[in-house]
């Protein structure tokens, strides 16, 4: 068996040689062009003059495009088709493409790019939740609500109630390669795309509409990016699209690479939030009905806000069972970066709130967290009368009752809850605290019909197979538990299975790698492919050595036939002699699906993926400095394809989603120029930063539904591990005195003295 | 401007080369090896990281801000270079594979370079040791237990070759290059206008990050006089030249709390390259080193020509952007009295580990009979330049030394600093950790736990 197995990543070899090539590794005719952009530094306002002269006199300048100079439309967006690649009059945002540099050097380009003498007459820029809402500017009609009974009476008729306002910081994805694309003309009409992408797809969209060609002319591939964290869903366009237009004006290669300050300040980030809530519950802290407002600042154009939001109000519930719940969601339109996709997709926002009224219950009652937590956890799988979420789906596969105590018991809760209290009593400066947090997050793409896979494998006549998909690699190792779906379906070993670059040509319509469902998807197409040849093969062994095609097994790297046995070299050989197809095409659909959007009603969800986390931290009362001590993870991907790469993504993910909420700050100034925008100045975790104790595990448990080997999807759900963190933070900072710590985040330093200070004030007065 | 250099053990002799030009470039575009990466162009990521031999050893250091001259009759290794002649892998790198140490790969790359380093040099704070190097996908955890698990064998053939090689190359180094601080007084006469590089680590960025233009353009690694420590009678007196990393090695008995400050300062690779006179003729606000020098009542050595005057560190800086530097003049050195260690550093920042300080307060507070004799409380981050808080020395100097007294000094601190809000931090964070930090010392010194770094898991 090939699953299940926890092989190493196969670029592994690749990556630590150097040899693993990246878009801008890849070597490119001698005359090929570098581009740039040359940005607004205004946030809001209407071009009045734009003098390009030094631009186009510059050293080493070939061409200079402005919108004018567009011949077609160039648009980058995703969605809405409200973003033209280069301003056309207003400027929306401080990072907006004004013009196009082409030059026959990355240097030269980005010398030139700042040559250029731009007046533009300042509008008020809308940057602030007050600023929006004050212009009723947004996207949609209005807010957007899903309700469940009725959240006010229960509210207002419960024993206890509490309420309260907290801001969530965005996150920069900080992919260590940053965007990058090549297009190198062809003959005719054509053109082959090397893009940095998440989602190959889009990028074909997007150049054959900006080249007014035929998607079939345009020919997209990416063997791997540097990181994606869902910053390459739709954040590469722009790149693909300039290096495109510019490789058909020009007949030459051209080529796009962001440099990091320009990545930071031009790309989307995460939504940031600011989530009020108000909650009602009885004296065992039951919710009887809670209320959210998530406002988000979606930035200049739509991008992937409106489910990004969506995503937001159906992770409010996270793992509990709310009666009566109404959650209102305000989509706002500001003079900044698009917000976009990062890992989690607005989950992550959604479920803290449910996590900080947890915590704030527990506060209010005096009772631990933990408990709490567990009182408002949804039925178990199997229970009589399951639950459904404030969207309607029932909740059916629910595993966290008996993962929350595995986890208590494997991190020693109890025993170090008393230890906490006692190391605070005899320590006036520095305070510990400990924060537990579950994750349920719902998987599949809630645009229904991009829950849907291609793939497409060939068995040469030596055996040897060659296998492709639309999924991307990006470090996940979906490749990897792709070709180990394959060896199992062919009963070879992995060596014989290749998984070949992600290539528009080999298969269409592919929806971007993203939701988590990369392995999920492709791996049932993979599947479905293998299984026709396989099934090809054994129909015609069976039939010439007279047995029945169910006599016919593929098991370790043979093929046996009733009583014979060809090794599967020679059972492809023979296939192909006797004019077998050996080729197929796979395809998959997401069952049981069926959302309304609009009336927040239905399945969006094919299945939920769980998790837990016991965080422990120490803060310093004097100078808000933090660290986290120990995490205690265990998490759920079904039964895992390859338990090693799972649990990289758990590690990783739990990092990242504690960077999220603890150093890394985006800061943009009162003029709407983000002053955050090189590591220098944002601070993703370094070494250091990981807990010193870490101890990860998966959970031993299969699929309820039929998914790939019965696993689970892992890219997203591990990150919203890392709330644990923030949640012990605040623990923490309540041991300075009685009020509940209304701590935002990033929970940076400076917020955890500030709120340190708010808890010790409270309790003087 | 010619240089000789190996590279991934094969000699280089490169002559009309750009001095502006950086290494990563030079890999990338010149020489088609593109396993080193450009992650942020700026020293703060360490995707670009290769290994540099010469007299001294193996050091890792960023290509990104490493220019063509500085590697004159050096060896670099690159990561396609610390796999072996024959593509065996570093143990380094085979424990990555095995370990699952790589995600999406992008900076393992640099990575294999820092930890093939340590490795070499046996080197196993990898906290430390990789602090500049980030990763975004794995966590860390994967890449610290490859490290742990590659300890143990031996550092290959190939990497230990380099040292001996470049013995046998014969460089001749450039006329144009000062070898001395006599050649630079002298450069600096005929040519007031020149651009100083030394480590690169700022001027790097001048020219990745703001595109400038340097020339004329003088570097001074080869001015190993200025490259000194020496211990005289009452006095260290530290060269203009010597590495960041060196000083942490050089304060680490005498002021364990400042060494444990310049750990925090920019990453193993910067602190390789960077150095403490140019840590000081920058003039930046947010410099660690002369606040902590300051505390220390450190004395500026400064050359023009054959003149040369001396000056207590803090009066060097005058305002934001300007310091007492008379056109042709240079920092030669910088000394520090021996004193009993009394100096505590405080860095604050978002990041523990290679991040600008927001407030870095540097407290050297002496006391007889329970009352304070002396006090030097020197900042970063908190004005436009480093400075003393003078008022709040003075409320102290002559108090008994106790939190009380501590507490006493609350008016001073907004006499002294009016701080600035920015990215980093706002003004009434800076003012209130700043006055914090004080009381931080006093516990400290009453044997209270005040660091978090310190608390065990």
């Amino acid at each position: 068996m090939s699953v299940s197995r926890p092989l190493p990543h196969d670029g592994a070899p690749l990556h630590v040689t150097g040899q693993a090539r990246y878009v801008d590794d890849i070597p490119t005719p001698a005359s090929t062009l570098h581009l740039a952009f040359g940005t607004s530094t205004i946030a809001a306002g209407r071009i009045r003059s734009m003098d390009i002269s030094d631009v186009a006199t510059a050293p080493g300048v070939v061409q200079v495009l402005t919108a004018d100079d567009l011949t077609r439309d160039a648009d980058t967006s995703p969605s809405a088709h409200d973003e033209p690649l280069l301003a056309t009059g207003e400027v929306h945002y401080a990072g907006q493409a004004l013009f196009l540099v082409i030059a026959d050097s990355h240097l030269a380009a980005r010398k030139a790019a700042r040559l250029a003498k731009v007046e533009i007459d300042e509008h008020a820029p809308i940057l602030t939740i007050e600023d929006a809402l004050a212009a009723n500017s947004r996207f949609e009609e209005g807010p957007r609500v899903y309700q469940k009974g009725n959240a006010a009476s229960a509210i207002a008729s419960a024993n206890h109630i509490v309420e309260g306002t907290f801001e969530i910081g965005g996150q920069e994805h900080f992919y260590l390669e940053g965007q990058a694309a090549l297009a190198v003309p062809q003959e005719g009409d054509d053109m082959i795309v090397h893009s940095s992408t998440q989602h190959p797809t889009e990028i074909q969209h997007k150049v054959s509409h900006a080249l007014g060609v035929p998607m079939h002319a345009v020919r997209v591939e990416t063997r791997r990016m540097g990181g994606g964290f869902g910053g390459k869903e739709s954040q590469g366009n722009a790149l693909a699209v300039s290096c495109a237009i510019s490789a058909r004006l020009t007949g030459r290669a051209c080529k796009m690479r962001y440099d990091r300050d320009d990545d930071m300040i031009i790309t989307g980030k995460r939504h940031d939030f600011r989530i009020t809530y108000r909650a009602g519950f009885d004296d065992e802290g039951r919710i009887a009905g809670v209320e959210f407002v998530q406002f988000t600042r979606c930035g200049w154009s739509q991008d992937l806000s409106l489910p990004v939001a969506d995503r937001a109000m159906l992770h409010s519930d996270n793992a509990y069972n709310l009666p009566n719940a109404r959650i209102e969601s305000h989509r706002l339109k500001t003079n900044m970066q698009s917000a976009t996709a990062y890992r989690g997709f607005g989950g992550p926002q959604g479920m803290i709130g449910i996590e900080r009224v947890m915590d704030h219950i527990a506060h209010h009652l005096g009772r631990d967290p933990l408990t709490i937590r567990q009182t408002n956890y949804y039925a178990p799988q199997g229970a009589p009368a399951l639950h459904t979420t404030p969207y309607g789906q029932t909740v059916e596969d629910f595993i966290l009752h008996e993962l929350t105590e595995k986890l208590a018991q494997d991190s020693n809760y109890v025993a170090r809850r008393e230890a906490v209290k006692h190391w605070n009593a005899e320590n006036p400066v520095l305070k510990k605290g400990l924060g537990f947090s579950p994750v349920k997050f719902g998987i599949s793409f809630t645009l229904t019909h991009l829950n849907q896979a291609g793939a497409l494998v060939h068995v040469y006549q030596d055996g040897s197979v060659h296998v492709n998909h639309g999924g991307t690699e990006m470090g996940q190792g979906l490749f990897q538990k792709v070709a180990q779906v394959a060896a199992d379906r062919f009963g070879i070993s992995l060596d014989a299975v290749k998984i070949t670059a992600t290539d528009t040509a080999k298969v269409p319509n592919t929806s971007a790698t993203a939701a988590s469902s990369g392995s999920d998807l492709n791996g049932m197409a993979v599947k479905a492919a293998c299984d026709t040849i396989r099934d090809r093969m054994a129909d015609f062994l069976g039939e010439y050595y007279q047995v029945t095609p169910s006599q016919v097994r593929f098991v370790d790297g043979n093929v046996e036939i009733g009583d014979h046995i060809l090794c599967f070299t020679d059972a492809a050989q023979l296939s192909y002699e006797n004019r077998i197809s050996l080729s197929s095409t796979g395809f998959y659909k997401t069952p049981k699906l069926a959302w309304d959007r609009i009336k927040g009603e239905g399945r969006p969800f094919f299945y939920f993926a769980y998790g837990a986390a016991l965080t422990e931290v120490v803060i310093d009362t004097l100078t808000g400095e933090n660290r986290i001590l120990r995490a205690d993870i265990i998490h759920d991907a079904g039964a895992s394809l390859n338990p090693a790469l799972d649990i990289g993504q758990v590690e990783g993910g739990y990092v990242q989603g504690a960077g999220w909420l603890t150093t890394e700050e985006l800061v943009w100034d009162d003029h709407g120029q983000l002053t955050t925008h090189a590591p220098s100045t944002y601070k993703i975790p370094a070494c250091s930063d990981r807990p010193d104790i870490f101890n990860v595990a998966l959970w031993d448990g299969e699929n309820r539904e039929e998914t790939i080997y019965r696993s689970k999807a892992v890219g997203e759900p591990p990150f919203m591990l890392g709330i644990s963190a923030y949640l012990a933070l605040s623990d923490a900072i309540a041991a300075c005195g009685a009020a509940y710590p209304a701590l935002d985040a990033p929970a940076t330093a400076e917020r955890i003295l500030k709120t340190v200070q708010q808890v010790q004030e409270a309790a003087d007065v | 401007m010619e240089i000789k250099f190996l590279l991934n053990g094969e000699a280089i002799h490169l002559s009309g080369v750009n001095p502006t030009v950086t290494l990563l470039d030079w890999l990338r575009e010149n020489r088609g090896l593109t396993g080193t990466k450009e992650g942020c162009n700026e020293g703060d990521c360490g995707a670009c990281t290769v290994m540099i031999t010469d007299t001294d050893g193996a050091r890792a250091l960023n290509a990104c801000i490493l220019f063509l001259p500085q590697l004159d009759g050096k060896a670099v290794r690159t990561v396609e270079g610390i796999s072996g002649p024959e593509g065996q892998l570093h143990p380094v790198q085979q424990a990555m594979v095995d370990l699952h140490g790589s995600q999406c790969g992008f900076c393992t790359p640099g990575f294999i370079a820092s930890m093939a380093v340590a490795h070499l040099n046996g080197e196993t704070d990898y906290e430390t040791a990789l602090a500049g190097n980030l990763c975004r996908c794995t966590g860390y955890a994967p890449i610290i237990r490859a490290a742990k698990a590659a300890e143990a064998q031996p550092a290959p053939d190939w990497l230990a070759s380099d040292q001996a090689a470049i013995a046998d190359l014969v460089t001749s180094p450039e006329l144009s290059l000062p070898q001395s601080s006599d050649d630079l007084a002298a450069l600096l006469v005929d040519a007031p206008d020149t651009t100083l590089v030394a480590g690169a680590t700022d001027v790097g960025l001048w020219v990745t990050k703001q595109l400038r233009e340097l020339a004329p353009v003088a570097f001074l690694h080869l001015c190993t006089d200025m490259q000194q420590v020496e211990q005289t009678e009452g006095e260290i007196h530290i060269g203009a030249g010597v590495s960041l990393e060196t000083l942490r090695q050089t304060f680490a008995d005498l002021h364990p709390s400042f060494s444990e400050m310049i750990r925090r300062y920019g990453s193993t690779q910067v602190r390789n390259a960077a150095t403490i006179g140019g840590n000081i003729a920058n003039g930046s606000p947010i410099g660690d080193g002369p606040p902590a020098l300051i505390a220390l009542n450190a004395v500026l050595h400064l050359r023009r020509g054959d003149t040369r005057r001396t000056l207590p560190l803090e009066d060097f800086f005058v305002d934001y952007g300007q310091q007492d530097l008379e056109q042709s003049e240079f920092v030669e050195a910088v000394s520090v009295p021996l004193q009993p260690d009394r100096l505590r550093c405080y860095k604050l920042s978002k990041r523990f580990d290679q991040d600008i300080s927001a407030v870095c307060g540097c407290f050297n507070i002496h006391f007889e009979d329970g009352h304070v004799t002396q006090a030097l409380i020197a900042f970063g981050g908190m004005a436009g330049i480093p400075k003393r808080a003078r008022h709040v020395e003075n409320a102290l100097i002559g108090k008994p030394w106790t939190i009380e007294t501590v507490e006493g000094t609350a008016p001073a601190w907004a006499q002294d600093f009016t701080p600035l809000s920015d990215m980093r931090a706002s003004a009434d964070y800076r003012l209130t950790s700043a006055r914090n930090l004080l009381t931080r010392y006093f516990h400290e010194d009453q044997g209270v736990i005040t660091s978090v770094l310190e608390v065990p898991a």
